[in-house]
């Protein structure tokens, strides 16, 4: 139990994806204006961070791994090279899926989150949270973990940008560093922050 | 040449580079810049995976209708970056170990995806070729002056090999370890962007808000 809270602190603060990591920055700075977007934005991340990291735990571990198709009578087969191509298979046909029954059971969650689901197909801090996964080497119980920790980690982080941003919008920047300019510098200046937390073990 | 294939090869350069002004392909441009050997690899691989999943796009473009145009794009482009992935697994392993999840992450990088829906759909082969090596080189142009910066001040090596004898070995350069943290590519690129901006102010942004002068002034 003390590992898995341990992970998931980590994965929230000490490898935040967008802060210590810099995924997912483009729609980090492009939607960070206003906090009630961010803030659907980052509920659609976690949701689909948690649904996808264990999937491709699964995936992974019963058919792609080298001898992992044993079972079938192919204790030879290493299939691991299409883990790439398998995971964003995945992550697209899942977020299909969730818009399909978010649309049908939680239709008010869904009109809420709009455009914002489909875009998180292509927001890399979601497939590179299953690329950390393969790489880390987690089982089951840690994927889960890991996926709650790294989308929820994404998600303050682009509410605190964007709760800073709205007030940034009433200063006085000069002409060239408008608008995308001190935006990367907030960001660095959040990221220094962040790593306050560096260490940090339970 | 002619001025178009032209005017696609240079623009993204400066005038309309992907990182500064498009705002595309920023994670990866953040996160492999602290060496300069990971960050040349990495642009060698993206500028690769553009310009041939770009042309490959625009071949098949008037054959994929409309509705299932992003899986086709994602399978063009998912297979030039495992065929990417394995080449450097095979050839520049330790630089492969270090770029760890970068590679994978070509896929969804937007540059890629970018310019297939904003240019390859709509253009033939050989200019989408040349706008994806084009972009591409933007995305270098960045990330090498970055990763210059960084490798140069914040260990004193370029390349791995010593420029700036650092204090411990008994030179004169105290290195500054900030440059090799995760936060210095962030102002490394915001001060990178005001430096574009101010010598081609036509990019600047509008603001929100004006400050009115006080007293009434009017100026």
């Amino acid at each position: 139990m003390e590992a898995y809270i341990n992970l998931f602190i980590k994965s929230v603060f000490i490898e935040n994806m967008a802060l210590a990591f810099f995924l997912g920055m483009c729609t980090f700075i492009a939607v960070s204006k206003k906090i009630e977007t961010a803030v659907g934005l980052g509920i659609a991340v976690v949701i689909v961070q948690t649904l996808t990291v264990p999937a491709n735990n699964l995936i992974y571990t019963y058919l792609l791994k080298e001898g992992a198709l044993a079972w079938a009578g192919m204790p030879d087969v290493d299939l691991s090279f299409i883990a790439l191509m398998a995971c964003i298979g995945v992550i697209a046909a899942m977020v299909q899926i969730l818009e399909m029954v978010l649309d049908k059971f939680f239709p008010a969650l869904y009109n809420a989150l709009g455009i914002f689901l489909p875009l998180i197909t292509v927001n890399c801090a979601i497939l590179a949270g299953s690329l950390f996964m393969i790489e880390r080497d987690y089982n089951f119980g840690e994927s889960v973990v890991y996926g709650v920790g790294s989308g929820f980690g994404w998600a303050l982080a682009i509410t605190a940008m964007a709760g800073v941003r709205e007030k940034l919008k009433y200063s006085d920047v000069p002409p060239g560093l408008r608008g995308l300019g001190i935006t990367f510098i907030t960001a660095g200046l959040m990221a220094l922050g962040f790593m306050a937390f560096s260490g940090i073990q339970l | 040449m002619n001025a178009e294939e032209k005017k696609v090869l240079v623009e993204p350069l400066v005038d309309n580079n992907p990182i500064t002004l498009q705002v595309l392909g920023i994670c990866s441009a953040l996160a492999v810049t602290s060496q300069m050997s990971t960050a040349l690899i990495m642009s060698l691989a993206l500028t690769t995976v553009t310009a041939f999943s770009s042309a490959g796009i625009a071949a098949i473009r008037n054959h994929v209708p409309s509705s299932v145009r992003i899986i086709a794009q994602m399978v063009i482009i998912a297979s030039l970056v495992i065929v990417v992935d394995q080449l450097l697994k095979a050839f520049a392993y330790e630089v492969s170990k270090q770029l760890s999840v970068f590679v994978g992450l070509i896929i969804t990088n937007c540059i890629v995806m970018g310019r297939a829906e904003a240019y390859a759909m709509k253009n033939p082969p050989w200019e989408s070729f040349l706008d994806g090596i084009g972009n591409g080189l933007g995305y270098s142009l960045i990330l090498i002056s970055v990763a210059f910066v960084r490798e140069l001040f914040g260990s004193g090596k370029l390349l791995g090999i010593d420029v700036l004898p650092l204090m411990k070995d008994g030179g004169w350069y105290v290195p500054n370890g900030l440059l090799l943290l995760p936060p210095s590519a962030f102002f490394l690129i915001g001060l990178l962007i005001w430096a574009i901006r101010t010598w081609k102010p036509k990019q600047v942004e509008q603001a929100d808000f004006a400050i009115i002068p006080a007293h009434g002034e009017a100026h």
